[in-house]
Formats: C-alpha cells, sequence, structure tokens
C-alpha cells in the first residue's frame, strides 16, 4: 500500500485510452447572482481496467457531484470528462448507475424495472426479457420478477437496482452510496455479493466508480481510493489499496490504513480552529448538531475505556454514529473548545472534562460562557437584542443577514443550530409561531 | 379507501403552505380580469348570434318513467365526454406549465382562480356560446353541456398533475435521464403514474361536481330561450314545471343507481388500481379494494384481450418513443435575449390586463351603475353570511358524528363509503322536495332556502373528519385515556388539533362548493310558485331569466371575488395553520 502525491497518476501502459479520465474539473453551484459555491476545484482522475476506485469525502466535498459529472447527468462548469477516450456531453451509453436510494419505480414490477434501460434503447420485448430475466439470475432475486419494489426489503430493492444498472452491459458502473441506506448486516452480504461477482469476471463491467463516505468501506472494496476535503471539494490524497481480497477488517494492516485515512480526513482541520468549517466570524456555516449529542460525545469521551482521548474509528464504533456526523460533532466540539481534533483522536479538554463532571445548571452556565465566547454568530445575535429596548428581534432579521454571507439553506441551518444551542444554554428565548428571538433574561433580571 | 388521504392529492394539498404566498398577487390580479373579459367576450358574441335560437327546436323531454333509464345514459355519456375532455386537457396544459417559465406564470394563476370562480354563473353564457356555433341543431346545445362540465372539472385535476409534475422524486427523475428514456416514454413510465394517486383522487372530486352541473346545464332557460336536452336534468326541471312529485321521486331513484353504478363500476375500481403508484415505499395497511377490478384481474379472455392490446399500444408507443426523441431541444438563448423575451412577455400581460379591466369596466358600466355594485356587493355579503353560518352548524353536526365514526374502524368501513356515495349525489336534484315543504308550510325562504346550498357539500367535512379521525396515532389516544383526559378537554387538546388539517380541507371544500350551489338554490320553483331568498346566488340567478347579461357578469365578478378573497385570506391561511401546527407525520 503506497501514497500517492494526487498528481502522479499512472502511466498508461497498453496505449489505450484509459476508461475514465477526468481533468481540471471544476464545478460551481449558482447561489443568487453574485456569489458562486466551489463544489470541485480543479480535480484530476484516471481509471484503468479491472479498476473499483473509490471516491471517498464527507458531505460537501462534492463527490456525487463529481460521479454525476462522469455519468452526464450534470456538464462541469469547467474542465473535460472522457469515457474510453470519448467526451461525456451528457447521459451516454456504456454507463450504468446504482443510487443511494435506489430509485426504482414502485409501480413497475422489478422486472419491468429493470428492463427499462433496455426498453428506452429500442430493444425489442424478447431480447429484453431475457437479458432481464438473466440479470435478475445473476444478482439473486430468481422468482421476484413479478414483484413490486414495496414488496421487497431494502437489500433486494438494492439488488434490483443493480441488475438494473448491469442489464444494459455497461463498460462502467456507477455507484453513489449503494450501501449507505441499508443496515448494516444487508449491507455488508450485498458487499460481498458485489465483490464475488467482480472477482469471478460475471459483471460485464470494466470498472466501478463508486461514491462513500464510509471509510471502511472504501478499504474493504476499492483498489484506489481518492479522498475529498471539503468545501470546495479537492483530491487530497491518493491511495492505493493493496491488501489481497477477501480482506479482514481486524487484520493490522486493514486498521492501520483506516487510521491512516481517518487522520488525513481530519489532518487539515487542526491548524486553525475557525477554519473547521466555511466561512470565519458570523459569516460562519455550521452543520446541525444538536447539544444532546455533543454532551453525549462528551460523557462517552469522559469515561473508560477512552478517559479523555479516543481513537475516531472506535469512538465511531462505540457511539454508532456515522463519519460524517461525528465528523460535524467532533469539530463543533473543537470550536467551542471542549475537545481537540489531532492525528485522527478527539481529546478532551479542561473545560470539556469540567463538561463532563458538571451537573444541569452548571453544564448549561459553561455551555453558554464558551457559546458566546467561541461562536461569533451567538455573540452576535445576543449584542443585537441587547441594543434594542425591546430585547427581542424577528428571526428573519438574522436569516436575511446570513444569506448575504452564505447560500440560503446553509444560513437557515447554522442560524437554528445556534438558536437551539442557545435555547439550551439559556441565552435566548425562541417563539417558532411569530418567529421572535428574544433575550432569556433571568427572573431576577426581569424585574429590574 | 383513497379518501383517508385527503392530503394526498386533494386540490387543497396544492395549496403552498406559506402564508406569505397566500395574498393574491399581481398574476391572480391579470388573471382574473383576463377571465372576466373572455367570458364577456363569450356573451358579446352569443348575443350576436342570438337570434337563431329562438327557433331551436328540441326533441321534447317526457315524464315517463320509461324514458328514465335512457335519461341517465345520456346524462352519464356527457359527463364522461367532459371528463376526457378534462383529462386531455390535463395532459396538455399541466406538462406545459411544468416545462415553460413563462407558461407557469400565467397557466397556475389562472387554474388557480377557475377553480374557485362560481362555474354555475357561467353556465348560460356558453350555453349561448356554443348553440350560436351551431345554430338550430341539438349538437350545438350538447356541446355546450359537456363544455359546462368540463368547466367544473378540468381545473384541480390539471393542478393536481401540475404539482405532480414539479415533485417529480429526484432519485426517480434522475435514473429516467440516466436510462435516456425518451420524452414520450418518460411522460408515461415516469410523470403519469407518479401523479396518478392525485389525479384518481382529483377526478372522483371533478366527477362528484360533475352531477352537480349536469343537471343544472340540461335544462336552461335564458330570457325567452329555452333548452331542454334529454336528459336526467331535463326531466327534473319539467317535474318542476308540472308538479309531479312522484316523477320526482322517479329521477332522485334514477340518480342513486346512476352514482351506485358509477361508484362501483368506475370509480372504485380505478381506486383500488391507482395505488399501486403511491410513491411510498412500506405498504399501506389499508390497501382500497374494489370487487370488479378483483374481477377484471380474473377474468382470462379480458386479460388476454388486455395483454393483445397492451402489445399492440406497446409497439406504437414504441415508434411514437422514437419520434419524440428527435425532439430538438429548445434553442438556448443568451442570457440578455432570454431577459429581453421576459421583459416582452411580462409586458404583454401587463399590456393584456389593462385591455381585460378596461373591457370588463365598458361592457359593465354600459348598462350598470355604481348602486347595482353595491346591491351585488350587499347581497354577496348575505350569501357569505349564509355559508359561513351553514358550514358552522354543518360542522357542529358532522364533526361530533365523523370523530364518533372515525375512531370506530368497523363503522367507518362502512359508513365512508356511504358519505363519498352522498358527496358524489347532485343534491340540486333533491330540491325539490324542500321547495315543496316550504311552498306548503309557508316558511320564509331567506331561512328555509339556505340549507339547501350546503346539502351537497356537507359530506366534505364529514368524510375528511372520519378520515381524520381514523388515522389518529393510537398512541396519542391511549395517552390521552391514560392521563384521564376527558370531554371538552380531550376535545379541545387532543381530538379537534388532530383533525384539524382534515377538518380544514373537507371546510375548504364545501364551502368553494356552496358559493356555487347558492346560484341554484337561492332562487327556486315549483310550478307557478315561486321562492326567492336574498343573496349574490339570487342576484345572479334572476339575472340570467332575465337575460341580463351586464348584471350576470358584475354578480359572477362580484362572487369570484368574494370567493377568492375568502379562501385566501381565510382558509388557506387556516391551512397554512394546521400544515405547520398540527400536522401529525
Amino acid at each position: 500500500m503506497g501514497v500517492y502525491p494526487v498528481t502522479a497518476i499512472r502511466g498508461n501502459a497498453n496505449g489505450r485510452d484509459p476508461l475514465v479520465s477526468v481533468s481540471h474539473v471544476r464545478h460551481f453551484y449558482k447561489r443568487g447572482a453574485s456569489s458562486n459555491l466551489l463544489v470541485l476545484d480543479d480535480v484530476d482522475l484516471t481509471m484503468h481496467d479491472n479498476e473499483i476506485v473509490a471516491l471517498l469525502g464527507r458531505s460537501g466535498s462534492g463527490k456525487s457531484t463529481l460521479l454525476r459529472i462522469v455519468s452526464g447527468l450534470m456538464p462541469p462548469t469547467s474542465g473535460e470528462v472522457t469515457i474510453d477516450g470519448q467526451k461525456v456531453g451528457g447521459p451516454a451509453d456504456g454507463l450504468a448507475m446504482v443510487f443511494q436510494t435506489f430509485a426504482l419505480f414502485p409501480w413497475l414490477t422489478v422486472q419491468e424495472n429493470v428492463e427499462l434501460g433496455l426498453e428506452a434503447q429500442g430493444v425489442p420485448a424478447d431480447e429484453r426479457s431475457k437479458r432481464a430475466l438473466a440479470a435478475i439470475d445473476l444478482i439473486g432475486l430468481d422468482g421476484f420478477e413479478n414483484a413490486y419494489p414495496k414488496e421487497l426489503s431494502g437489500g433486494m430493492r438494492q439488488r434490483v437496482g443493480l441488475a438494473r444498472a448491469l442489464v444494459v452491459n455497461p463498460k462502467l458502473l456507477l455507484m453513489d452510496e449503494p450501501f449507505s441506506a441499508l443496515d448494516v448486516l444487508t449491507a455488508e452480504t450485498l458487499r460481498t455479493d458485489l465483490l464475488d461477482l467482480w472477482c469471478e469476471g460475471r459483471m460485464p463491467i470494466r470498472g466501478i466508480l463508486m461514491v462513500t463516505h464510509n471509510i471502511e468501506e472504501a478499504v474493504l472494496l476499492s483498489d484506489r481510493i481518492l479522498v475529498f476535503s471539503s468545501n470546495p471539494g479537492r483530491v487530497i490524497a491518493e491511495i492505493k489499496v493493496n491488501l489481497p481480497q477477501p480482506r479482514n477488517r481486524v487484520d493490522p494492516a486493514f486498521r492501520a490504513l483506516v487510521d491512516d485515512i481517518y487522520a488525513r480526513m481530519t489532518a487539515r482541520a487542526a491548524p486553525a480552529r475557525e477554519g473547521l468549517f466555511p466561512g470565519t466570524g458570523i459569516s460562519m456555516s455550521l452543520p446541525h448538531v444538536s447539544t444532546n449529542t455533543l454532551a453525549g460525545l462528551v460523557e462517552t469521551l469522559a469515561e473508560p475505556p477512552f478517559d479523555g482521548r479516543a481513537d475516531l474509528p472506535l469512538l465511531a464504533e462505540r457511539v454508532q454514529m456515522e463519519v460524517d456526523e461525528l465528523f460535524h460533532a467532533a469539530e463543533t466540539l473543537q470550536l467551542l473548545r471542549f475537545a481537540e481534533l489531532a492525528e485522527g483522536d478527539l481529546q478532551l479538554t479542561e473545560a470539556g472534562r469540567r463538561f463532563a463532571q458538571a451537573g444541569t445548571d452548571e453544564r448549561k452556565a459553561l455551555f453558554a460562557q464558551h457559546l458566546v465566547t467561541y461562536v461569533p454568530l451567538a455573540a452576535h445575535i445576543k449584542h443585537i437584542l441587547e441594543e434594542r429596548p425591546s430585547r427581542r428581534a424577528s428571526i428573519i432579521r438574522f436569516q436575511d443577514e446570513l444569506e448575504d454571507k452564505m447560500p440560503e439553506e446553509d444560513a437557515e441551518t447554522t442560524l437554528h443550530t445556534v438558536i437551539n444551542w442557545a435555547r439550551y444554554a439559556e441565552v435566548l428565548v425562541f417563539d417558532g409561531e411569530t418567529g421572535m428571538v428574544g433575550l432569556d433574561t433571568p427572573p431576577s433580571a426581569a424585574q429590574e | 379507501m383513497t379518501m383517508a388521504k385527503p392530503f394526498a392529492g386533494s386540490p387543497i394539498a396544492n395549496i403552498s403552505t406559506n402564508v406569505a404566498t397566500a395574498w393574491p398577487n399581481r398574476y391572480d390580479a391579470v388573471v382574473f380580469l383576463a377571465v372576466g373579459a373572455l367570458f364577456a367576450g363569450i356573451v358579446q358574441a352569443a348575443r350576436w348570434m342570438h337570434q337563431p335560437l329562438a327557433s331551436l327546436d328540441l326533441h321534447p323531454v317526457s315524464l315517463d318513467p320509461w324514458n328514465l333509464p335512457q335519461y341517465a345514459l345520456l346524462t352519464t355519456l356527457r359527463m364522461f365526454a367532459a371528463l376526457g375532455l378534462s383529462l386531455l386537457f390535463t395532459f396538455l396544459v399541466a406538462p406545459l406549465a411544468a416545462k415553460s417559465k413563462k407558461a407557469e406564470r400565467l397557466i397556475i394563476p389562472a387554474l388557480d382562480i377557475l377553480q374557485s370562480v362560481p362555474v354555475l354563473g357561467f353556465l348560460t353564457f356558453t350555453v349561448l356560446f356554443f348553440i350560436a356555433l351551431y345554430p338550430g341543431g341539438e349538437f350545438g346545445a350538447e356541446l355546450a353541456a359537456i363544455f359546462a362540465i368540463f368547466t367544473s372539472q378540468a381545473w384541480n385535476m390539471t393542478f393536481s398533475f401540475y404539482q405532480s409534475l414539479t415533485t417529480v422524486p429526484g432519485d426517480l427523475d434522475e435514473a429516467a435521464t440516466h436510462f435516456r428514456l425518451s420524452p414520450w416514454m418518460r411522460f408515461w413510465k415516469l410523470d403519469v403514474p407518479f401523479a396518478m394517486p392525485g389525479l384518481v383522487w382529483n377526478m372522483m372530486m371533478s366527477m362528484s361536481g360533475g352531477w352537480f352541473f349536469v343537471v343544472a346545464s340540461e335544462a336552461i332557460s335564458v330570457g325567452d330561450t329555452k333548452i331542454m336536452l334529454p336528459g336526467i336534468g331535463s326531466y327534473i326541471s319539467l317535474a318542476i314545471e308540472q308538479q309531479n312529485i312522484g316523477a320526482i321521486v322517479w329521477a332522485v331513484g334514477a340518480m342513486a343507481v346512476v352514482i351506485a353504478l358509477y361508484d362501483q363500476l368506475v370509480f372504485r375500481p380505478v381506486v383500488a388500481w391507482s395505488d399501486k403508484f403511491r410513491v411510498e415505499l412500506v405498504a399501506a395497511q389499508a390497501k382500497p379494494e374494489s370487487w370488479v377490478l378483483d374481477l377484471i384481474k380474473r377474468a382470462r379472455l379480458f386479460s388476454a384481450i388486455g395483454d393483445f392490446v397492451g402489445h399492440l399500444l406497446q409497439t406504437l408507443s414504441g415508434s411514437v418513443s422514437h419520434l419524440s426523441k428527435q425532439i430538438p431541444d429548445a434553442p438556448k438563448v443568451s442570457v440578455a435575449t432570454g431577459r429581453l423575451f421576459d421583459w416582452a412577455w411580462n409586458a404583454a400581460l401587463l399590456v393584456f390586463a389593462g385591455w381585460a379591466l378596461w373591457s370588463v369596466y365598458s361592457y359593465v358600466h354600459a348598462a350598470v351603475g355604481w348602486s347595482d355594485l353595491g346591491e351585488a356587493v350587499a347581497s354577496g355579503f348575505i350569501t357569505f353570511f349564509r355559508v359561513i353560518v351553514l358550514i358552522a352548524v354543518a360542522s357542529l353536526i358532522w364533526v361530533p358524528i365523523g370523530v364518533y365514526v372515525g375512531l370506530r374502524p368497523a363503522l367507518a368501513e362502512r359508513v365512508q363509503p356511504l358519505a363519498q356515495f352522498l358527496a358524489a349525489f347532485p343534491a340540486n336534484v333533491l330540491f325539490p322536495f324542500v321547495v315543496v315543504g316550504i311552498a306548503t308550510f309557508h316558511l320564509n325562504p331567506d331561512i328555509w332556502l339556505s340549507p339547501l346550498i350546503v346539502l351537497g357539500t356537507q359530506w366534505y367535512i364529514l368524510f375528511n373528519v372520519i378520515a381524520g379521525a381514523s388515522v389518529f396515532p393510537s398512541d396519542l389516544s391511549e395517552s390521552a385515556t391514560l392521563y384521564k383526559v376527558k370531554r371538552w378537554q380531550w376535545w379541545r387538546k387532543v381530538m379537534l388539533p388532530g383533525i384539524f388539517p382534515y377538518y380544514v380541507t373537507g371546510a375548504l371544500t364545501a364551502s368553494g362548493g356552496s358559493w356555487n350551489a347558492s346560484i341554484v338554490a337561492e332562487v327556486a320553483s315549483w310550478g307557478d310558485t315561486k321562492l326567492e331568498a336574498h343573496g349574490l346566488g339570487a342576484y345572479i340567478a334572476k339575472a340570467t331569466a332575465a337575460g341580463d347579461f351586464h348584471r350576470v357578469v358584475l354578480g359572477v365578478g362580484v362572487m369570484s371575488l368574494f370567493v377568492v378573497l375568502v379562501n385566501r385570506v381565510l382558509w388557506r391561511r387556516l391551512y397554512a395553520l394546521a400544515d405547520r401546527r398540527l400536522r401529525i407525520d
């Protein structure tokens, strides 16, 4: 297993065009009239035959966008994608996608769903039926041809999704978080089955390009992992996985690789605290993290076996959180100075330890203090309200202010997150009916 | 029972929950005026071509009960012809609105207003217009009746389809693009199936309303022109004229049979069939059932024929699908050109609005003064008051009954179809009984004619409340029992909030229908006895009978204004509130 710098892409041994080539792809999302949100920044990727490549990153890293650009579902703002040397300019032959949400048509039977792509290509009915049944058989759904998707379990639905993709004889299979909507056991079975089909060469495909946020899944399945940073999405590392198949999760080499990737994905966060989240000051865009999650995480960290310091993969397993959620919570703790992120570990600060020991009221006071000190937006709202004689303001006032600085949705999430934190800390009150934000005045102060 | 999901595709579910948008915007004004101008235009045209009407000679309708099956069939045919037209209209107009921003700006407010306007008031104009198109023939009158039914059916169906088109799930949309479905294939494999449950619900609502209109549109007298198309509506109208109560009983019986047959043979199978198009991936507990559908599914010959037809259609649709791929994409225009187009479009709308305003004003003002406007508005308030009071009375009666029934699933299963049946039954068929009663006992028509306007619409309240109560979460009702929440507190804190969104849906529908019904309910006759209540409905009905089109336009305009304002200011706000606060997900 070796780590290559991003720019050093493998040379083409046999002189053929690479299966997929992505060069200098940048992508913006339009946000209002003036500003654009950069989601992909100068991404390069070359994929050869017989490779499984995983695009690994957190939400907002643009990895799903890249997959859609490769599939031709959306054009990149700039840059070029070729498949077998052919420029991609729209949904093309030879590609098939498996969707995270399965995207099965509920009113079509399993067989009709599988035949969909063939019908669109104008394949005659007899041949369509023959090929569809073969694909259904291959994927292990024999006997369910006439079932409707709602009669099937999640795992079986995704098998239909896979059959529908394979039946069009694609050279490249695109998978968008194919197992993330499934429970742990089902996902594992499907991964194993997919690998079996792949290794035995029973699928007509020449390569798989897969998007995931699950580090272990990436290490388990792929030959190469491209690690994406968030905001904007850039490839920050390209990792070749040389472990032999079948891979074993408890193998020390496997664990070491997973740890290494965890460290890489948190590395960028370490130097500047405010750099964790996009934007600075009050325009810092914050994710939705509940105070219950924060408190729970602090408590778990403080308890044995962690005793204040935890390896992120182990912590993720312990608290049963998705990597993305855990990162958000961990980074929020870091922003609030209750914990520090370093080298794939999360360590409680002194304040964090005190928080873990404290009772409810004490916790709220401590949280309030850190909130106002370290979250500029909380301080800003408090300041504005204090200046008003009524000590109240409409949430729309802050919403508008934030929308000048970030996309509308982010503004809403950020504002609600901060208001919820402040409600917990008893800094602010909020009336969801009228949309009024006010200062939470203690009873004694109210009489003054 | 699809009724158990009143939100699923009811016209009200189309309403934006955003309170801020509940107020009429400028497009509303444009369209509102445009519709007025259009109808004023039709009236003018009809007036010019008025002459041949006097000589119109149609087959006389007779009161012989043996004619009733034939009349019922004709009435039903008109109904389905109109439904077919509405469906065609829906499939053409809704995609246009969903695909083109410019078309959307015109179509959506237009539909929104058209579905709340009292179409009954326009009936006379459209009848005259179509008869003038085919002078001397029955065909024109037939077209007029069908068009009248169409105008009561099409808008909410189109709205529902448009709404579905704009909310197609993103992943299915992507899958369709990814597998490169042709536009034709996409329409039939994705758009139509996804829209189906909502569309079926709306078709059913349209049918219920349609029965009311078909009865009203068969026998029309405008000024001295009298048209009687063979059908149940004309039969009833003749029976009223001849004071033949026996014939009316026969007609009611025939109508009941027709509605029951339609319910069992058409509506129920379609609902049961459309259940498979729901996008929930969990199977629902109570699946709609239909013995007719089961029968069709089990009939071997029928399915063989079905397969054959399906095969033919597939081959045909394959070639259409291929053709539809050839349709070139809309030409790309630069941003500046696009903006210029936008600007030109808006300017055109503005000019059109100005012209419409001017033509409505000049038409009405030519014969009608400000005092008439005052009279129309005052009558409007009387009818408004009548509608509100009667909706309140109907609510007091039906909400407790609906809750009682809804909480008992076994009972609800039996009562719900009955309520649906009653809602579909054209209440105007029953009017004569009430009128006879009022005439016999010399009652005050201002009071006793009033219940007629909710006679047909009160059932919407009942079956929506039943639906709401039957899906009330059992954990909530169990915890209410455990905490011993009783009587008034139980109603106030537990049940009323629980059914509120459903109640608002029902009351909104009932209120809209009641305005419409006021046109036929505030003036009634039995032979030579004329009964008349004060109100805008009576104002319009009298103006129609007198052939005074200026006052009809004025009256209908004022009524439209009332309905739209009441919807926007009262019902939609309540609906938004219900959606925001009281929806149990």
